[in-house]
Formats: C-alpha cells, sequence, structure tokens
C-alpha cells in the first residue's frame, strides 16, 4: 500500500462520502474551484460538480447554512477554513446545530460535519493559531474529534460523516502535509468514539490527541533511554471521550498526564483528569498536566517553540512525576 | 368582493381571530403563572402570518420565524392545543416542553421553527433553499425577523448567499418599528429597509403588514420569482405591536397615543371594516369571532388537562 499524506486521506474520505451517499454536499470558502486553501479539497470538484461549491466569506451563513440543508435531510461537510473563524460563527453550532436534535426531541435533526484545522505553525499569528478543542467539547449535542495520523484523518472524517449528530472534525494544520502513512481506505466505517494506544507502557499513562501525539510520542522515546517506560494515549475523540481505555491504562500505570498544545486553564486535559480522579483509580503521584501557558500565540516561530511544549519539555515534566526534582 | 373573494377574506379573519384569541389566552395564562418566562406576542401583527402562510405550500415548503411566533405556527396550521401545551410545559406540547414559548418547532405543518437569537434563523432558512436543490422537492424556504434583525451580519451574510446561488428564500421583515425596546429608526440612517435589497441583487416589496390580501399576494408573488429559479426576494411589512415587546413590558419608550391609534388600523378592525362594507351581516361577523374563541378556549381547556413533561425524558435526544 503506498503512503499518502494526512491531507490526501483527508481528500479520500470526502471522495468516498460523496461517492458513497448522494446527499453529501461540500462547501466552504475556496474548496471548490481552488482545491482549498492547503489543497485538501482538490478535484473533489471536477468529480462530483454542483455538490462541491465554494461559498462568501461569511461563517454564519455557511455553518446555518448546514444546520437548514441537514434539518432538510442532506447531510453537509462544511469547512471552516480555520478553526479560529468559527468564532464568528458560534451561534450557529452552539445555539443552533446543537439545539436541534434535543428541543424537538428527535423530530429534526442536524447530521453535519464541520470540517476545520487548528494549531501553531511557524509565522502563524494570533488569529490563525489557537487550539480551540475545548470550546467545542464542552457543547451538549455536539461531537468532536482530532485525528493525527493518515489513517485516523480518513477513518474519523467517515465516521463523522456517518453519525447523525453535528461532528467538529478539527483536522492539524502541522501534520497535513508533513506526516504520511498507510491508509485502508476499503474498510467499513468505524463506530464513534475509542481512543487508540499507540505504545504501551508500565510507568505512566499520558493522554493527548492531535499533533502532540507526536510530540509525545518523541518524548516517550526520549524517557525510553532512561528506562521509563511510557504508554501514550491518543484520544481521538473528546466526545465521545473514551474514559475506559484511559481508566484501564492508569489502573496498570499508577500515573495520568496529559498533554495537549491548548492552553492550560479549562483545557480539555483537566476533564480527563477530573474522570479518572472521579472513577477512583489509585495514582501513586499526582496527576501531571503538561499545554501550553495562558498566553496568546506569537508569529515568531522561536517564540512559538518558547510557548508551546515540545519534546524535551515534555519528556522533562514526565521525567518529573517518577523524579521529584529534576523536572525544570 | 366577488363571493369567493369574501370566502376567502371570512377564512383570513377567522385566520386572524384564532392568532388574537391564542395570544389573548396566552397573556391570562403569564399572568395567572400557569405559563412561566419570557413571552413575546404578536398582536395587531396577525395578518403577515395569516396572509404568508396563505401563498405558501406547507407540504413542502418551510418556516423560519423569530421568538415572536406563535401567530406563524398557528398559521402554518400547527394545532392549537399542542402549542398552548408547549407554553405550559405539558408533555402534549409541540415539543414536550423543551422549546417554551420562543423556539418552538412543528415541522409537520411546515413550521422549521421559532429562533431566540435575532436574525439566526436567515441562514438556516438558507440552508433548506439550499436542500431543495439537490432533493427536487420544489421548496421554498420562508424565514421571517423584525426589523432589529436587519442590523445583524447573519442576515446579511444569509441574503447575500441566498443571492448569490439564486436561492429559494422569502426574506420578510415584519417591520413594527421597534427593535425590542428602542425605535429602528434611531439605530438605522435609512429607515426604508427594503432599499437594502438592491444591495443584494434581489427584488424588493414594501407591503401593507395590516392587510391580510396585500401580505398575501407580495409573498404568493416571491413565491412564484423563487420556484421559478430567480432567486430570493425581500418582503418589508409593515405593522405595529398592539402590545409590548414581552408581556410585562411597560412601554415607556412608545409614545402615550401610538397604540391608540394602532388601533384604529390593525388587522382585524381593518378587515371587519372591508367585509361589513362588502355587504357581510354583523351576525356572521360576530359568529367567526365567538367560533375562534370557543376553539381556542377548549384548546387552552386541553392542554391544561395535560400531564407536565415527564421529567424522566430529561436527557434523551442529546445525540442520536
Amino acid at each position: 500500500m503506498d503512503e499518502i499524506t494526512y491531507a490526501q486521506a483527508v481528500n479520500a474520505a470526502l471522495r468516498r462520502a460523496l461517492a458513497e451517499d448522494p446527499s453529501t454536499v461540500l462547501f466552504g470558502e475556496d474548496v471548490a474551484l481552488p482545491g482549498g486553501v492547503h489543497g485538501v479539497t482538490r478535484r473533489l470538484h471536477r468529480e462530483f460538480g454542483e455538490r462541491v461549491f465554494d461559498t462568501p466569506i461569511s461563517e454564519s451563513a455557511i455553518l446555518g447554512g448546514a444546520v437548514g440543508a441537514a434539518m432538510m435531510g442532506l447531510r453537509p461537510i462544511v469547512e471552516i477554513m480555520w478553526a479560529d473563524f468559527a468564532f464568528v460563527a458560534f451561534d450557529q453550532l452552539i445555539n443552533q446545530a446543537a439545539n436541534v436534535r434535543y428541543v424537538s426531541r428527535g423530530r429534526l435533526t442536524a447530521p453535519m460535519t464541520v470540517r476545520t484545522q487548528q494549531g501553531a505553525t511557524p509565522g502563524s499569528c494570533a488569529q490563525h493559531s489557537q487550539n480551540v478543542e475545548a470550546l467545542f467539547a464542552h457543547i451538549p449535542g455536539l461531537r468532536v474529534c482530532l485525528p493525527a495520523t493518515p489513517q485516523d484523518a480518513y477513518d474519523l472524517l467517515l465516521t463523522a460523516i456517518g453519525c447523525d449528530d453535528p461532528v467538529v472534525v478539527i483536522e492539524s494544520r502541522a501534520l497535513y502535509h508533513s506526516l504520511k502513512g498507510t491508509v485502508d481506505q476499503d474498510g467499513p466505517r468505524a463506530p464513534i468514539g475509542g481512543a487508540r494506544i499507540h505504545r504501551t507502557g508500565s510507568d505512566i499513562s499520558v493522554v493527548t490527541w492531535g499533533p502532540m501525539l507526536h510530540t509525545v510520542l518523541e518524548a516517550a522515546r526520549v524517557l525510553e533511554g532512561s528506562d521509563i517506560s511510557v504508554e501514550v494515549i491518543d484520544a481521538r475523540w473528546l466526545n465521545p471521550f473514551d474514559t475506559d481505555t484511559v481508566a484501564e491504562s492508569v489502573s496498570r500505570t499508577g500515573r495520568l498526564a496529559v498533554v495537549h498544545e491548548a492552553n492550560l486553564t479549562g483545557g480539555f486535559g483537566a476533564e480527563i483528569i477530573a474522570r479518572v480522579v472521579e472513577r477512583g483509580v489509585p495514582l501513586s503521584t499526582p496527576p501531571l498536566r503538561v499545554a501550553t501557558d495562558d498566553l496568546r500565540i506569537p508569529a515568531a516561530p522561536g517564540l512559538q517553540q518558547a510557548a508551546i511544549p515540545g519534546r524535551d519539555v515534555v519528556a522533562r515534566q514526565l521525567l518529573s512525576m517518577l523524579a521529584p526534582g529534576v523536572a525544570a | 368582493m366577488s363571493h369567493s373573494l369574501t370566502a376567502t377574506a371570512l377564512a383570513d379573519l377567522a385566520g386572524l381571530w384564532r392568532i388574537r384569541c391564542f395570544e389573548e389566552t396566552v397573556t391570562r395564562l403569564r399572568v395567572e403563572e400557569q405559563i412561566v418566562g419570557s413571552v413575546h406576542l404578536c398582536i395587531g401583527q396577525e395578518a403577515i402570518p395569516v396572509g404568508a402562510c396563505a401563498a405558501l405550500d406547507l407540504t413542502r415548503d418551510a418556516v423560519f420565524a423569530t421568538y415572536r411566533g406563535h401567530g406563524w405556527a398557528l398559521a402554518c396550521g400547527a394545532d392549537p392545543a399542542a402549542l398552548f401545551a408547549e407554553l405550559l410545559g405539558r408533555e402534549t406540547g409541540t415539543n414536550g416542553g423543551r422549546a417554551g414559548s420562543a423556539y418552538l418547532s412543528d415541522p409537520d405543518h411546515g413550521f422549521y421553527g421559532e429562533n431566540s437569537i435575532v436574525g439566526a434563523g436567515a441562514p438556516i432558512a438558507v440552508g433548506a433553499a439550499l436542500a431543495a436543490r439537490y432533493d427536487g422537492s420544489g421548496r421554498v424556504a420562508l424565514t421571517v425577523f423584525g426589523d432589529g434583525a436587519m442590523n445583524q451580519g447573519a442576515v446579511h451574510e444569509a441574503m447575500n448567499m441566498a443571492s448569490a446561488f439564486d436561492l429559494p428564500v422569502v426574506f420578510l421583515v415584519e417591520n413594527n418599528r421597534y427593535s425590542e425596546l428602542t425605535p429602528i429608526a434611531a439605530m438605522v440612517r435609512n429607515a426604508d429597509l427594503v432599499a437594502r435589497s438592491a444591495a443584494y441583487g434581489m427584488p424588493g416589496a414594501r407591503v401593507d403588514g395590516n392587510d391580510v390580501d396585500a401580505v398575501r399576494r407580495a409573498v404568493a408573488e416571491a413565491v412564484d420569482t423563487c420556484r421559478s429559479g430567480r432567486g430570493p426576494v425581500l418582503i418589508e411589512a409593515h405593522t405595529q405591536r398592539l402590545v409590548g415587546h414581552y408581556i410585562g413590558d411597560a412601554q415607556v419608550y412608545r409614545p402615550r397615543d401610538e397604540v391608540e391609534l394602532a388601533r384604529t388600523a390593525e388587522p382585524i378592525v381593518v378587515l371587519t371594516a372591508a367585509l361589513r362594507a362588502a355587504g357581510v351581516s354583523d351576525a356572521e361577523l360576530t359568529g367567526i369571532e365567538t367560533r375562534v374563541r370557543a376553539e381556542i378556549e377548549t384548546a387552552a381547556a386541553m392542554a391544561l388537562a395535560a400531564p407536565p413533561a415527564d421529567p424522566n425524558a430529561v436527557k434523551e435526544h442529546v445525540y442520536g
């Protein structure tokens, strides 16, 4: 099987969804003729004609259009070009999409998929670099996932499109063209939810998601040199969140760390720790949160590196759980 | 009026009374605190929903209203007893008590819901119209909002996108001169709201919103434009509230005699006078009101007798 990029995996999932289900439509800013500013939707307009179209720069109309089309029986997939831009139209996600099923007692539904991408990459300014998953995950009625590998970029998106609820799929701009892998494109659509253990270990359970997965895997390899065995869990879905897999892992390792690129306060990592602690899973050390400090994200690469935990910071912090006093 | 026109007008009058009586009963139930929370009435504005819905095919068309939407639900054909029950938090309510006065829906009658966010229904109506492109239904989406919503960004986005894509959306502004508690004239430089249609390259029409037949004709023409693929239409219907923005609104912001003056031009007075002039007897006119009052009274009694919404079901339907 040939390796494809994370962006190509998203493209392949969209192609399959559009081919398999005539009720799917794909729209957003620059997604059709230009093929997306990140090239993720290339050739789909050519293949599917008017079911893939460009919209005005109007996030409320894009998201509201998806809500209305979904209420009428379509399965819209919309792109919000950068996750930061969702804020100009949060009403349509939070007050509208998330309420449709509940308030109508299921008489109406909004089976829409919102694709967006987030994260800091070199040079991305403060309005193009935020990590906003906790904001979506806080909203009952929405589903949220963050694929970290090409296979998951393919699988999670297909699952999201097949889901009868509004789902926000947060892709990683950093991974679009930098990460390649083999992708099985013939499998059945996976059920919604489910974490993936990328690496087994016996000393610390680390839960992470999105591009930070790769930072954590690198940190785990660094710690291997110090004979520290790190179990790395990619949450993948924040809603529904797979508490069982995490709790089971922590019950073996006795230690829990969460690592995310989003800033600390109110981050989803706190929710994960709360869930595990509430279950009464015994911990041999206090749980650890590794996150970006509560600040705005600067554009300069050097400043971004100073703000966002990299491999060495993550490794040092994890090490501190086993060897207090060692960490910076 | 010809005989058939008179028959239509008599049906219109019944439609106006149905909404008026419903809302008068709602007022009573709210004052008695059997209905709780914020309630927005459309007393004085009934001709717009009655006229507009008469021009729609509600087996396929979709209506998206504001929180001042009881009249729209009724004009779409929703069961008054189910609407009362919704306001009363009963199990038999259109939404089983989950929506209340300001966010109820009844899609079985083409009523896709009120919206408590000013202007938010407009982009959703655009989506419903967009779906018509693919499902072959011939659906027209009608979204109604107040003059205040004309200053919401989402409404502008919706009007532009509908225009750019020639989508079948009727944007209907109920201009009752007040954006909640503030005069629209103080909030815009150009109070001629329909003039904005030109900016979006769509037809615009101004209509006397207290005249059922004028509303029906304007909406029918707009629906025809939409169904023939010629894109959206903006209609500005002028009207006045005979009541406050919400039940309990003391209306300190309104000139003292404004409502009294408005009572001489409100839709029931106007249509009743026209029918009387056309030769309809007072007995027949009074009969309509009496019949509708009885119908609404029965509906309210049914709703009051219904069980409260089931708390055991409160966690259902968050997800599929």
